[in-house]
C-alpha cells in the first residue's frame, strides 16, 4: 500500500501546476473563452509541447504509455485552473475509444496528430429528449448501405462539438449499438456550437442521412455499449481528478478570502460558524481525493470492482463538489455570486461535472441494486 | 501508488483472523454482533484472553507487553478485531493511562501498574471531566494540597465510565491558580478505596448506569501516586488524547455494522417483513453510507501508509475523528430503522450487561438493543474533544483560522 506519487509522476505534477500557474490565470482563461471555439489553440499546442496530450496512448501508437495515476495528476491540475481546452473530450473519450477499440489503420490515421495537437475529436454520444444516462437505448440510427453506412439522427451537449475535426457518434444498428468515426465535413452533417453554464464549449449535432465508408465502424458491430461503458468508466476517473483541483483551489480561495476580508472590525475568519464550513469544506474534499485515487486506481480491476469503485467515487465527488461549490459561494458572500470572480465559475464547473456521464444519484442507484461494493484488500 | 497490502500484511491478517476465531467464545460473540451491553466480566475475560495471546495491549511499549508492529499491521488488526466481533479493551487501560504511565511513570509505577493495567486486574477509570470543566477542560477546579507526603483532594469529578467498576482513577487536579490555567494541573492516580470518595451513578437515556460523579472529601492521595513533575498534568493528557490515529476512524466498526445490516436486511425481505419500497429506499441508504465509509477508509489507509513511511502530520488524518463518529453514529440509526416499531420495547440491565436470553436460534437480539444502542452512541461525538472542538483544532492548525 502505497499512495506516494513516483518521481516522475511528481514531476508531471509540478511541470503542470507551473502551467496553470503562469499560463492559465483567470484573466487568461476569460480571453481563451473568448476565442473561436471557446478555448485557446495556443494553451492547446503548449499542452502537446510538453507532452501531455500523448500521456494516455501506447507508446507504439505514439504515446507515453501513461496509466490512470498520471491522467489523475493531469486533471487535477487542469481542474485548479479550469483548464478549458478540450482534454478530456479528444484525449480521454474519443482518444480512449480508439485505444480501445481502434484498428491499426484507425489509430495510426489519428493519434499522431491528436498527440501533436493538430487534430480535435469529440465523442457524440447523449441525444436531446432521450433517457439521460444510458449506453444502450439510443435513437441515432445507422442503416447498412453498400459497403457502408447511411447516420441519421441528433447529439446534444457534445464537449469541444464545435471545434472538433471528427466525432466518435454511437448508433443504434441492426446488431445493437456501435460506434462510428464521423468526419465533420460530410455532407449532412449539421454543427451548431452551444456554450455550457460552466463556460466549456458544445455543439448539438445532427446527421441527416450521412454516408459513412465501411472503415467508419469503430470495432465492432454491436460493441458500442460495452465501449461506452468503459470510456465512461475513464471519463469519470478523470472527472474525479478533476473536481479534486477544482475544489482545493476554491478552498484554498476560500480560506484566503476567510483571513483577508474584514466585517465588524475583524477577519471574517475569526468567526466560529465560519470556521466550522470551512472545516466541513476541508473534509470533503479530503475525502474526495480519497476517492479519486480510488477511481485511478481501479481502472486496471476486474470489470465489476473498477464499475463498483468508479461508482463510488463519482457519487461521493458529485456530493462533495456540490457541497464545497455551495459553500464556496456562500462564504465569499455577493463576490461569489460575479462572473467577474473565479469562484463563481469554479461552482459553475463542479455542478457540471456532477451531471455528466451519470450524477451522483444515478451511481448510487446502481451501487444499491449491484448489492454493494467489493472489499478492499 | 497501489492499494493492496503486501502477502506479510495478509499473512499477518491471517494470522489475527484465525486466532480470534477460534479464542472468542460464542456468547460474547453473539452479544457483540446484536450489540448488546457487555458488563464487566464481558471485558475482564475477553482482555486476559488477549493478554495470554500477548495482544491485549499492541500499541504499548514491547518491553511493557507491546507489539512491534508496523501502523500498517495495527490498523490491520483492529479491522480484523471489530470484523470478528471482539470486544476492545478498557480503553481506560489500553489506550489511555498504559501508555501514559510507560512514557512518564517512575519504574517503579511502570512495574506496580502496567502488568496488572494490561491484564485488567486493576479496572481504571478516568477522572478528568468536572461540572464546570467540559469542553474547557483546564478549567477543572479540584484542588490537591500538598500535606506532607500526600496530596489532600477535594472536588468532583463528572461523567466517570464505569467509576462503579473501578479500582483506580487516573485524575487531572489542580494544584496552583496561578498562571495560565493549563499550568498548575497535576496528573494523579488514586485508589478508589480511598477513604472520603463517593461514587453515585447518573442514569443515561440508553439505560444503563455507567456513568457517575465522583466527589472528593479530604481524600489523601500519597505524593508518590502522581505521575511526572507537579503542575504539568496537562502535557500528560494531551499524550494521552493524541499519540494513536491509525485507529481513530473505527473503520472497521463500521464495516462490521454494515455488512450486518445488510445481512439483517435480507433475512427481513425474506421474511416478509420489508416490502419492496422499503428495501429499496434501505438498499439505497445503505449503498449511501457504504460510499462515505469507502472515502474515509481510502483517507484511513493515505494516513497509515504515510505514518507506515514515517511522515509526520497531514491534513488527512484532521478529519478521522469527526467523520468517523458521524458515521458509527449513521449506522446506528441505520439498524434503528431496520428494527422498526419492535424496537420500542428494551431490555432491563443490571451490571453483568445485558444478558437476556442468548438463544442462537432466534438471531432477534438485535431488534432490543438497537435503540439504547442508537441512544448510547450518541457520546461518540462528545467525548475525547467533542466534534465542534476537533473543528475548532482543524481551522486554527490546519486552515490557519
Amino acid at each position: 500500500m502505497n499512495f506516494d506519487l513516483t518521481d516522475e509522476q511528481r514531476m508531471l505534477a509540478e511541470m503542470l501546476t507551473s502551467f496553470v500557474a503562469d499560463r492559465y490565470g483567470f484573466e487568461q482563461r476569460l480571453a481563451a473563452m473568448g476565442e473561436p471555439g471557446g478555448f485557446s489553440r495556443a494553451r492547446w499546442q503548449e499542452l502537446a509541447e510538453l507532452g501531455v496530450l500523448g500521456l494516455p496512448f501506447d507508446e507504439a501508437d505514439g504515446g507515453l504509455g501513461g496509466a490512470g495515476i498520471e491522467t489523475m495528476v493531469v486533471m487535477e491540475a487542469l481542474g485548479r485552473g479550469l483548464v478549458l481546452e478540450p482534454f478530456l473530450a479528444t484525449v480521454i473519450l474519443a482518444g480512449g475509444a480508439l485505444r480501445i477499440a481502434g484498428s491499426p489503420e484507425q489509430k495510426t490515421a489519428r493519434i499522431g496528430a491528436v498527440v501533436a495537437g493538430a487534430r480535435i475529436m469529440a465523442l457524440a454520444h447523449s441525444e436531446p429528449h432521450g433517457p439521460r444516462h444510458t449506453v444502450e437505448r439510443i435513437a441515432t440510427r445507422a442503416e447498412p448501405a453498400g459497403a457502408g453506412w447511411h447516420l441519421r439522427g441528433a447529439k446534444t451537449a457534445v464537449i469541444a462539438g464545435a471545434t472538433a475535426d471528427e466525432f466518435v457518434v454511437s448508433a443504434a444498428t441492426d446488431a445493437g449499438v456501435s460506434l462510428f468515426l464521423v468526419d465533420r465535413d460530410l455532407p449532412g452533417t449539421v454543427v451548431t456550437p452551444r456554450r455550457g453554464y460552466d463556460g466549456v464549449a458544445l455543439a448539438d449535432l445532427s446527421f441527416d442521412g450521412v454516408v459513412l465508408a465501411g472503415d467508419a465502424l469503430l470495432g465492432a458491430a454491436g460493441q458500442g455499449s460495452a465501449i461506452l461503458t468503459e470510456l465512461f468508466e475513464q471519463a469519470n476517473a478523470a472527472l474525479c481528478a478533476e473536481a479534486v483541483g477544482v475544489m482545493a483551489d476554491i478552498l484554498a480561495a476560500t480560506t484566503d478570502y476567510l483571513k483577508t476580508r474584514t466585517q465588524f472590525g475583524v477577519a471574517i475568519g475569526s468567526f466560529q460558524a465560519l470556521q466550522h464550513r470551512a472545516v466541513d469544506m476541508l473534509m470533503q474534499v479530503e475525502l474526495a481525493r480519497s476517492m479519486a485515487i480510488l477511481a485511478a486506481l481501479s481502472l486496471d480491476r476486474a470489470p465489476r470492482e473498477r464499475a463498483l469503485n468508479i461508482a463510488a467515487a463519482k457519487a461521493k465527488i458529485g456530493q462533495a463538489g456540490r457541497f464545497v461549490g455551495q459553500q464556496a459561494v456562500q462564504l465569499h458572500g455577493a463576490i461569489g455570486l460575479t462572473e467577474e470572480y473565479k469562484v463563481g465559475h469554479a461552482f459553475k464547473r463542479l455542478t457540471a461535472i456532477d451531471a455528466l456521464f451519470g450524477d451522483a444519484d444515478h451511481h448510487l442507484d446502481m451501487i444499491a441494486e449491484a448489492g454493494g461494493l467489493i472489499p478492499l484488500g | 501508488m497501489n492499494i493492496d497490502f503486501t502477502d506479510e500484511d495478509r499473512a499477518f491478517r491471517e494470522e489475527i483472523r484465525s486466532f480470534l476465531a477460534a479464542a472468542l467464545p460464542a456468547d460474547l460473540r453473539r452479544k457483540m454482533i446484536e450489540r448488546r451491553h457487555l458488563g464487566k466480566e464481558d471485558i475482564v475475560r475477553w482482555q486476559r484472553t488477549m493478554n495470554a495471546r500477548g495482544w491485549a495491549v499492541p500499541a504499548w511499549p514491547v518491553e511493557w507487553g507491546g507489539q512491534p508492529w508496523t501502523p500498517t499491521q495495527r490498523y490491520i488488526f483492529q479491522e480484523e478485531m471489530a470484523l470478528a466481533h471482539a470486544p476492545e479493551g478498557s480503553p481506560f487501560n489500553v489506550n489511555m493511562i498504559g501508555p501514559v504511565i510507560a512514557r512518564f511513570g517512575t519504574e517503579e509505577q511502570k512495574h506496580r501498574f502496567l502488568p496488572a493495567t494490561a491484564n485488567i486486574d486493576i479496572w481504571w477509570c478516568q477522572g478528568f471531566s468536572e461540572p464546570g470543566a467540559g469542553s474547557d477542560l483546564a478549567a477543572l477546579k479540584t484542588s490537591a494540597v500538598l500535606d506532607g507526603d500526600h496530596y489532600v483532594l477535594n472536588g468532583q469529578k463528572i461523567w466517570t465510565t464505569q467509576a462503579q467498576h473501578a479500582d483506580w482513577m487516573f485524575a487531572l487536579v489542580r494544584t496552583d491558580n496561578t498562571g495560565r490555567k493549563q499550568q498548575g494541573i497535576t496528573f494523579l492516580l488514586l485508589d478508589m478505596a480511598t477513604p472520603g470518595i463517593t461514587v453515585r451513578p447518573i442514569p443515561s437515556i440508553d439505560g444503563i448506569r455507567d456513568l457517575n460523579e465522583v466527589f472528593f472529601d479530604d481524600v489523601r492521595v500519597p505524593a508518590g501516586n502522581r505521575i511526572g513533575e507537579e503542575g504539568r498534568g496537562w502535557d500528560y493528557a494531551k499524550h494521552l488524547l493524541g499519540h494513536e490515529r491509525s485507529g481513530i476512524a473505527r473503520i472497521g466498526l463500521s464495516k462490521e455494522r454494515l455488512s450486518q445490516l445488510r445481512h439483517l436486511e435480507a433475512d427481513m425481505a425474506d421474511k416478509g417483513m420489508l416490502d419492496d419500497r422499503e428495501c429499496a429506499r434501505l438498499r439505497r441508504k445503505l449503498a449511501e453510507a457504504e460510499v462515505e465509509l469507502r472515502a474515509l477508509e481510502l483517507t484511513q489507509l493515505r494516513v497509515v501508509a504515510a505514518d507506515a513511511a514515517g511522515g509526520g502530520a497531514n491534513d488527512a488524518a484532521s478529519i478521522l475523528k469527526v467523520k468517523g463518529t458521524e458515521l458509527q453514529q449513521r449506522m446506528t440509526e441505520l439498524t434503528l430503522e431496520l428494527a422498526g416499531p419492535a424496537g420500542l420495547a428494551v431490555p432491563g440491565h443490571d451490571d453483568h450487561g445485558d444478558d437476556r436470553d442468548l438463544d442462537p436460534a432466534d438471531g432477534q437480539g438485535w431488534i432490543a438493543a438497537a435503540a439504547p444502542y442508537y441512544f448510547t452512541m450518541r457520546k461518540v461525538s462528545i467525548f475525547g474533544g467533542s466534534n465542534e472542538i476537533q473543528k475548532n483544532i482543524i481551522a486554527k492548525t490546519v486552515l490557519g483560522l
